[in-house]
């Protein structure tokens, strides 16, 4: 599997890096590696006991590695990606034009589904995050295909922040997993059934990243404002795969964690909310795509519901719901793309009559929406009437009952949304004055793998007792309990009876509903408050970085050395060192005569009026030093000292020429006072504290054992060279780097300060001459 | 260039620039040893180029290298990366040093240490930081293209 997974990187990169490549050679590389995947994973997965496992150390330091496990679900899904991914890849081949954007969509597709073969196939926590930040950044990319609209951009944007923010989550539940358990691996967690305050958060981390990539409320805004992206994608990643991610991560770590309360209470409120309110959203929407996006939302959270309880019964639906979900929502984005491509709008309100020009289109997803809806005997009412059944039978105290009446109502209004959606695009409406008509027929590769899904949607109704079977061993995989299968007629009960009122009653509200109720604008959207939110961090900061910078020198000075003697201060008063006692005034009186002049030197700095002059009496102060230095037996040192000291007065003086020869009166802020107490404060605390650590040394010194390995070791006599370029060489690579960017800085400064000086003499100069011509 | 010119300082330049140099490359060489090293040899040898600079300005600076001084910098900093990360295409740990003693003819046995291309990349850098700076502050206002190449500049 992960040469697989590499293998979708490997062309991805091929297709975005060949931009004169064709489109459909793209398209077909793409679709050679989808049917490679889908054979593998079908070949290695199905009908085997032992899952093929397959793992590679990324850092054995850190036992980090990517594993993958292909068990009965990880086959399901991974066929899920590569089969929609193929068919869409071949939709897309005739839905975008000839060009670049469409070999940037191809490669970029690519790309994302390895990301997402590899997260569904993932076998730890670790690699499925890894996969799962992949997918995050290809989605970004795509949805924001269209990089010349600003709405694209904000909404790939949006996308990112959201499902990234996410990420951070699933990160530090992953890492609090290991620290807690011991193990990231999912088989490993489940029998180990971990328990504690963090597991507990742990869990609830792992949920929230779940809930901010499957779209769940309250992060449920990022979806519909991702139908920015072109309808291939949409159908793709927001409804058949990447927003299954979160609803993965769910199905795998429900029965871990199924049992707490909080996440079982999360799960259903959520999800819940999620499912009601993405179906009253997709009742007001006007744009097809967006009432199919809203749907998605709902959808999703019916599957967190099944899948996130963690209940037998309910992980079986989850799992048929899920694929079912997949075939038909995939058909219905590729049907509205296609109308779209023929009439160019997908406004519902601006069909009439539809159906009558475009009959094959509109049995196809007349079919896939009977699926959505919940209608005997597609697909959609088999798995919809399992998970009625489940929650009836499960015994898992409120949680359950609210979860049923959630689902109940959601599914009234999917039935409901996919009337208003039906008769909106197809059926004949005299109120519509100048409806809309197709204006060039779409290519059979629109409308072809629209009846693929439709097919499989309606094969899956008829054969739900086959399918159901098939579906036994990837529920089985997560949850090692045997599950009743599904049915195409499941006998008069009360979840047959439950089925077809919401039929019924979801059908007249759909039909009825009048398009000004629906219409009628939302009052607060999440997509505000995001952004709300959004805007108030960036002017918060902006503010906040106003008040820190001042760009005052004077002022950073003033910060940095009265935090340094606090520090000092601090330390020295909790915890005092004696020192003082060992010190002596000299080893002889020429220190104590050097001692005297770099006194003398900096006790001028302060008293003169001239910058020239300070700049030179520091010098003074330097060069003393380095005359102590080499008192004290450190050639080196004064050596590099007294070279450093000289040109560093060069410098001065260069920079100097160019300023005013006396000193700026200081700012009315800091007055002599301040001044003084700020600067005594360092001198005196810096002195201080140089002595008792000097006086603290507990361990050997490290300079002894520099000194025995220096010649064996490296080679060198010199131990001061030997430990700059060998035993602390990367000490000095860093130094040197940081060196030679600073020299860079000054060039760029000098060299913008002579621009604006220039352009500004310039501009005398024009004014000077305009001047003289007009007079 | 700062204040008139003096052709005694312009003789000493020309007289002690070599001199100075050589001893900066004696001094990078014996670090190993003595007191010294790629730091050290660098600054001398910026002070050179310092004494130039009084003498003849910014602009006889500049001429008397051939290539721009950042790319000095870059140079020296591959230099030192290059010995830094080579150890690790034979296997062994970053930075670690070997020692070679080859028996060279007519000179007899002269030991190399990988650790001086380190020190003759830091060499190399700290000699580029000093020119771009004496080029950057030094350059007279008057005088902006010496930042570019330099090339439509005549010595005054």
């Amino acid at each position: 599997m992960l040469v697989l997974v590499l293998l979708h990187a490997v062309v991805a990169a091929v297709v975005l890096s060949a931009t004169r490549l064709r489109g459909t050679v793209a398209a077909a590389l793409g679709i050679a590696v989808f049917a490679a995947t889908a054979v593998t994973a079908a070949l290695q997965g199905i009908g085997s006991d032992v899952p093929a496992t397959q793992s590679w150390d990324w850092v054995p330091d850190l036992g980090l590695q990517l594993t993958t496990r292909l068990d009965g679900f990880a086959v399901v899904m991974v066929l899920l990606v590569s089969v929609i991914g193929a068919i869409v890849l071949a939709y897309s081949a005739s839905y975008f034009e000839p060009g670049p954007t469409r070999v940037r969509f191809t490669g970029l597709f690519i790309a994302f589904a390895g990301a997402m073969t590899g997260l569904v196939a993932a076998a730890d926590l670790f690699t499925m995050f890894v996969f799962w930040e992949l997918t995050s950044v290809c989605s970004f990319l795509l949805i924001g295909l269209n990089d010349r609209s600003a709405s694209a951009r904000n909404a790939a944007l949006r996308a990112l922040l959201v499902t990234g923010a996410g990420g951070l989550c699933l990160l530090a539940a992953v890492i609090l997993l290991q620290v807690a358990v011991g193990t990231t691996d999912l088989a490993e967690l489940g029998s180990r059934s971990p328990a504690g305050a963090m597991v507990t958060t742990a869990a609830v981390l792992a949920l929230t990243g779940a809930f901010t990539k499957s779209a769940q409320f309250p992060f449920h805004f990022w979806l519909p404002g991702a139908m920015a992206a072109p309808t291939p994608v949409s159908a793709y990643l927001h409804s058949a795969t990447m927003v299954k991610a979160g609803i993965v991560l769910m199905a795998r770590l429900a029965p871990v964690f199924g049992d707490l309360a909080v996440w079982r209470w999360l799960v259903v409120v959520c999800g819940g909310t999620t499912m009601v309110l993405g179906g009253l959203r997709a009742m007001r929407q006007t744009d097809a795509k967006l009432l199919l996006a809203h749907s998605t939302v709902s959808q999703l959270g019916f599957l967190t519901i099944l899948v996130g309880l963690g209940i037998p019964g309910a992980t079986y639906a989850g799992v048929a719901h899920l694929v079912a979900h997949a075939v038909f929502k995939a058909g219905l984005f590729l049907g509205v793309g296609a109308i779209d491509h023929a009439t160019g709008t997908r406004d519902i309100r601006r069909f009439s009559g539809l159906g009558r020009e475009m009959p094959q289109l509109a049995v196809m997803m007349g079919l896939a929406a009977a699926s959505m809806a919940g209608v005997i005997p597609l697909l959609g009412f088999a798995t919809k009437e399992k998970a009625l059944v489940a929650l009836l039978d499960a015994d898992a105290g409120a949680a359950t009952v609210v979860a049923l009446v959630a689902v109940i109502g959601g599914s009234v209004l999917s039935t409901a949304y996919s009337m208003r959606l039906m008769r909106g695009l197809f059926a004949t409406d005299h109120r519509v004055i100048d409806p809309e008509h197709v204006h060039h027929a779409p290519g059979g590769w629109l409308v072809v793998p629209v009846g693929l899904f439709t097919v499989a949607s309606l094969l899956g109704g008829l054969l739900a007792d086959a399918v159901g079977g098939w579906l036994q061993a990837p529920a089985r995989s997560l949850d090692g309990v045997e599950h009743s299968s599904l049915h195409l007629w499941p006998g008069l009960n009360l979840a047959l009876g439950i089925s077809l009122a919401i039929v019924a009653v979801g059908a007249v509200i759909g039909w009825r509903v009048p398009d000004e109720v629906a219409a009628s604008p939302v009052r607060v959207s999440g997509e505000q408050i995001f952004q709300r939110l959004f805007d108030g961090l960036l002017t918060g900061s902006k503010r906040i970085t106003v008040v820190t910078q001042s760009g005052s020198l004077l002022a950073y000075l003033a910060v940095v050395m009265a935090i340094v003697a606090g520090v000092l201060v601090a330390a020295i008063v909790t915890d005092p060192l004696a020192g003082f006692d060992e010190l002596t005034w000299s080893d002889g009186w020429m220190q104590l005569v050097v001692a005297a002049f770099a006194v003398v030197f900096a006790a001028a700095v302060i008293a003169v009026r001239e910058r020239f002059v300070a700049a030179l009496l520091i010098g003074g102060v330097g060069f003393a030093c380095a005359v102590l230095f080499a008192l004290y037996g450190a050639p080196d040192l004064a050596l590099t000292q007294i070279l450093v000291e000289t040109l560093t007065i060069v410098v001065f003086l260069l920079v100097l020429r160019q300023m005013p020869r006396g000193f700026d009166a200081p700012p009315a802020w800091a007055p002599r006072v301040v001044r003084v107490v700020i600067s005594a404060g360092v001198g005196i605390t810096v002195a201080a504290f140089a002595v008792m650590v000097s006086a603290a040394r507990t361990a050997p010194s490290v300079g002894e054992t520099y000194a025995e390995l220096s010649l064996p070791e490296a080679g060198g006599k010199n131990i001061v060279n030997v430990i700059l370029v060998d035993f602390r060489g990367f000490d000095t690579l860093g130094e040197i780097t940081v060196l030679g960017t600073a020299a860079l800085g000054v060039t760029n400064l000098v060299r913008m300060a002579r621009r604006r000086r220039r352009t500004a003499s310039d501009a005398a100069t024009a004014a000077a001459v305009a001047e003289a011509e007009l007079s | 260039m700062i204040g008139r010119r003096s052709t005694i300082l312009d003789q000493v330049d020309r007289m002690l620039f070599p001199l100075i140099v050589a001893v900066a490359i004696y001094v990078t060489f014996r670090g190993h040893n003595a007191p010294g090293g790629g730091f050290a040899g660098g600054l001398i040898t910026g002070a050179a180029f310092v004494l130039r600079f009084l003498s003849g300005g910014a602009l006889r600076v500049r001429r008397s290298v051939v290539t721009h001084p950042t790319t000095l910098i870059g140079i020296g900093l591959f230099v030192a990366v290059a010995t830094a990360v080579s150890p690790l295409f034979v296997g062994d740990a970053l930075l670690e040093s070997t020692i070679w003693i080859p028996d060279v003819p007519l000179v007899g046995e002269v030991k190399l240490v990988s650790s001086t291309f380190f020190d003759i990349g830091v060499y190399l850098l700290v000699v580029g930081v000093i020119l771009t700076v004496i080029v950057a502050l030094g350059a007279d206002p008057l005088h902006a293209e010496l930042m570019g190449d330099g090339s439509e500049e005549v010595e005054p």
